[in-house]
């Protein structure tokens, strides 16, 4: 048996890679080097949609100090018409034509080659000696250019409706029968929406740096959100057995979704293995504009018909999203959560999947959910407005609850969306009063969360210490939260545990950090692991005292006999097992590798203030809470981060961010300077309120946090900035422009 | 082009290094010099990842020409801690959870700095529009913000 106090889960310890991120000594993508390294750089079109006739790489060989260049030619093809090859989400057919455009350049920033070179300014001057021959072909940006009849069609092979089109799939949830739903409905509200793309906004620029021996052994040394991910795709767009790439995860500097897949990886390695030296890439913030994320831009229609108690009964919503390049928009995410925290009889959700002239989509935080819940959730805050009811005590009436079943399939078990209505409706902020111009709204949000396959090693250390690594890049803390657990377990201080992430080849296979699962999985791996360790602890010392391994307890970090009955001996501590190790059967550790069942979907309930100010038509965000379910908070101060960043990240999506383009198809805002994300002083304190309902099938009842928070972020917002001027936005960003153009026109006009 | 010889100080220690005349002061730090701590995050002086100080000043190193550090004074984040005694800002961030991925952090600290050594009394909204220059994209600033005031309460504390 193994008895834990419950010490160190939900405490606010000290994280293990802390210091050296304070001190500068943390190693992100772009901080190391190598013996003979060389730099890449990438050229990139300059046009939306052209076919590419020829390159002539021939001048940019013959300059001196240029190693190698590669083009679509040295990365393996997956053919369209041989069909679907996935990793993942990701279909390899797109991803070889997004890291290098083959017989179409389809965005301004789509690679078309690649050049190594001794320096950094002759690779940049090798590109611009390569001359391909374009075709330049009519482009669409926005959604309904793509959509429209004779709207230029970016992959031919596709047919919608039988025809040739830019729509490249379409999926529904459905649930009853809306006809007769919205016949049993005394109100109904239907609005349409639209938002923008939006970048994930990570400060560190994608970066690599990849060597590879003659004899194909590769080492990438990369930041991303998953080094499995970085190897298996890298393997299969160069050919290279995986057995023989060991991907390192760097440090991340900010992932979001957006470091899901590869960029530089496959074309670094190419370079590295024409040229023989290892070659770095770094992309500046302009290449991480135009050519890698954002997230969709959408346009949605949702119609929610309720009794006039409040009871909804029918509802139906279309979202169609930006796929940019290659199909692969999130629609699964709109169309799955959005009503997924009501329990309504009649449902259905449609999305469709829309390709245009813009960098192919990657994903960002709860990837759709997000669109969809901007729509639901702004349609909800009118019902309750025309039903004159409380807005979260309509949201309670329909709340979803165990035993409801979804749209979009489950049935769900025990679930804390309710408590986190009960626990906004209670929270101080609900019934603070508002000034002049000011304005408060709520919504609610869903996401499904991820289990998955995760590995972990849990070893101890000839000196009685531990070690843990596990196959998880960190990019919200989760070393912290495996360190509590794995103290918490083994009854030591958490300053004992030492937690790394592994590479790919010192580790088993962990699928990516996303889908809010990291410490969902690998505290369910590394639990196992411990608890081997332990059982293992427990036979020495039964060993060494002759008696039963089940008369033998682990508390506070030592063996114990269970009982008097069971013997008199003093405790053998962890450093007494480990010294006694070598003579009592080896070396102790355990690892554990498991496809992860039982993550259980999230839900949060916003409360936002705004105030507006009226000459300048700026929108500001004066008080914020995020109450959410997070099933056990095994560090708060990391969990309350993912709250307060998702937040962050969705006052910025819907006050300020969006891809602003110009006349010739191109992005006119590729910088920090005019992508505005929210700096310091455009954001208040933001409250955080923890509700936690235990997720009943995980060992310390963790749930995903991290990407429930941006769900319900930009409705919260509409709808505080409808209670200050008493108008409503149908659009996203609500920026100083639009306010202001909306102040200055008559009050109908802004109604409609 | 002849590269430039540049003699100057860098966290106390005299430093020379050769430059190209178009080389920033983040890539002679990042590059030669070896202090990878100092972040490029925009390459155009937006997001403060390489945030250090000239003369005491704060400065983007990323917007300053590396010739120009010729006999000033440098101070990156690897000057910040004394050996293994951590600057008590950098150990109130730890305490506070004032950073998740890190990328932002050095010049968030570096920033900081400078600004509890002109105000060491500063207000949240002093804070918060010294810091207007540092990009974070993880914390929302809430836990920055906290760090940072409460490490300029203690230091008064300490100081009277």
């Amino acid at each position: 048996m193994n008895v834990v106090n419950n010490k160190w889960i939900g405490q606010r310890t000290i994280r293990p890679d802390g210091v050296d991120k304070v001190t500068g000594r943390a190693a992100f993508a772009a901080d190391t080097t190598m013996p003979g390294m060389i730099w890449g750089k990438v050229l990139r079109s300059p046009h939306p949609h052209a076919r590419i006739r020829s390159i002539d790489t021939a001048k940019a060989e013959a300059l001196p100090g240029v190693k190698a260049v590669v083009t679509a030619r040295d990365i393996v093809d997956f053919g369209i018409e041989k069909g679907a090859v996935m990793l993942g989400i990701q279909d390899m057919r797109w991803m070889c034509r997004n890291v290098m455009a083959r017989d179409k350049a389809l965005f301004p920033g789509h690679p078309v080659a690649a050049v190594a070179a001794t320096t950094e300014a002759i690779a940049a001057e090798a590109c611009k000696l390569i001359e391909v021959d374009y075709e330049v072909l009519p482009w669409a940006i926005e959604i309904d250019d793509a959509i429209k009849d004779g709207a230029p069609i970016l992959h031919e092979f596709n047919k919608f409706d039988g025809k040739p089109s830019n729509i490249m799939g379409r999926i529904e949830s459905k649930k009853g029968d809306i006809a007769q739903g919205f016949k049993d409905a005394e109100i109904v509200v239907e609005r349409s929406f639209t938002t923008r793309p939006v970048h994930q906004g990570y400060i560190e620029p994608h970066a690599c740096l990849i060597s590879v021996a003659a004899d194909g052994k590769t080492t990438i040394w990369s930041s991303s959100q998953g080094q499995f991910m970085v190897r298996a795709m890298t393997s299969m767009l160069t050919g290279i057995a995986q057995s023989d790439i060991r991907a390192i995860p760097a440090e991340i500097g900010g992932g979001f979704g957006g470091k899901t897949i590869v960029y530089l990886e496959p074309l670094a390695t190419m370079l590295a293995k024409k040229s023989g030296r290892p070659v770095k890439m770094v992309m500046t913030r302009e290449e991480v504009m135009r050519a890698t994320g954002p997230t969709s831009g959408s346009k949605s229609t949702v119609k929610i018909g309720a009794k006039k108690d409040g009871t909804i009964v029918a509802a139906h919503g279309s979202f169609y999203l930006q796929a940019g390049a290659f199909p692969g928009s999130p629609i699964r995410g709109a169309v799955g959560c959005s009503f997924a925290p009501y329990d309504i009889p009649h449902v259905l959700s449609e999305g469709f999947d829309v390709c245009s002239n813009r960098s192919k989509v990657a994903a960002y935080r709860a990837p759709g959910a997000p669109i969809g819940a901007y729509a639901v959730e702004c349609v909800l805050d009118e019902l309750a407005e025309a039903l004159k009811m409380d807005p979260l005590a309509l949201r309670l009436k329909n709340a979803a609850k165990e035993g409801t079943k979804a749209a979009h399939g489950p049935v769900f078990p025990r679930i804390g969306y309710i408590e986190t209505l009960q626990a906004a409706q209670s929270h101080p902020h609900y019934a603070a009063p508002l000034g002049k111009l000011q304005g408060r709204g709520v919504a609610s949000g869903f996401w499904f969360n991820a289990g998955g396959e995760s590995s972990a090693q849990v070893n101890i250390t000839e000196d009685g210490n531990v070690v843990v690594t596990t196959g998880h890049p960190d990019i919200g803390g989760s070393r912290a939260g495996i360190a509590n657990i794995c103290a918490e377990l083994l009854g030591i201080d958490y300053k004992r545990v030492s937690v790394i992430i592994g590479d790919t080849q010192t580790v088993g296979f962990s699928n990516l950090t996303g889908g809010s699962r990291v410490l969902f999985a690998s505290s369910m791996v590394v639990t196992q692991a411990a608890d081997k360790v332990i059982a293992t602890l427990r036979e020495r010392a039964a060993k060494l005292w002759e008696i039963d391994p089940e008369a033998v307890k682990w508390e506070n970090g030592a063996a114990h006999p269970v009982s008097p009955n069971a013997g008199q001996f003093e405790p053998l501590t962890l450093a007494d097992l480990a010294e006694k190790a070598p003579s009592q059967g080896g070396p102790i550790g355990a690892s554990v590798q498991l496809n992860t069942q039982g993550a259980e979907g999230g839900f949060g309930t916003h409360i936002c203030d705004v105030e507006v100010d009226p000459d300048l038509g700026i929108v500001r965000v004066i008080r914020y809470t995020a109450v959410q379910d997070v099933g056990r908070a095994v560090h708060p101060s990391y969990v309350e981060g993912q709250l307060q960043g998702g937040v962050a990240q969705g006052i910025g999506w819907a006050l300020n961010e969006e891809y602003i383009y110009n006349k010739d198809g191109k992005v006119d805002n590729p910088g920090f300077l005019d992508y505005r994300m929210p700096v310091c002083s455009d954001l208040p304190m933001l409250d955080c309120a923890l509700v936690e309902v235990p997720n009943p099938k995980h060992p310390q009842g963790v749930k995903g946090v991290g990407e429930v928070p941006l769900v319900p972020v930009m409705a919260a917002v509409a709808n505080a900035v409808h209670d200050a001027l008493g108008k409503r936005f149908y659009s996203l960003p609500m920026s100083p422009p639009k306010v202001s153009e909306a102040l200055d026109a008559p009050a109908q006009q802004a109604a409609e | 082009m002849a590269k430039l010889h540049v003699t100057t100080s860098v966290n106390g220690e005299p430093v020379e290094f050769l430059c190209e005349p178009y080389e920033t002061m983040l890539d002679a730090l990042r590059g030669q010099l070896g202090l990878t701590g100092s972040k490029e995050g925009c390459a155009s002086g937006d997001c403060g990842a390489c945030s250090i100080t000239l003369d005491g000043r704060l400065v983007c190193s990323c917007l300053m020409l590396a010739a120009e550090a010729e006999g000033h004074e440098i101070r990156t984040i690897e000057g910040m801690a004394k050996g293994d005694r951590l600057h008590p800002l950098q150990q109130k961030f730890l305490e506070h959870a004032a950073l998740q991925c890190g990328i932002c952090t050095s010049g968030m600290l570096v920033a900081s700095e400078a600004l509890l050594a002109k105000n060491s009394n500063p207000t949240e909204e002093e804070v918060r529009f010294w810091l207007a220059g540092n990009l974070c994209r993880c914390t929302g600033y809430d836990k920055i913000v906290r760090a940072v005031m409460e490490t300029a309460a203690e230091m008064r504390e300490t100081h009277t």
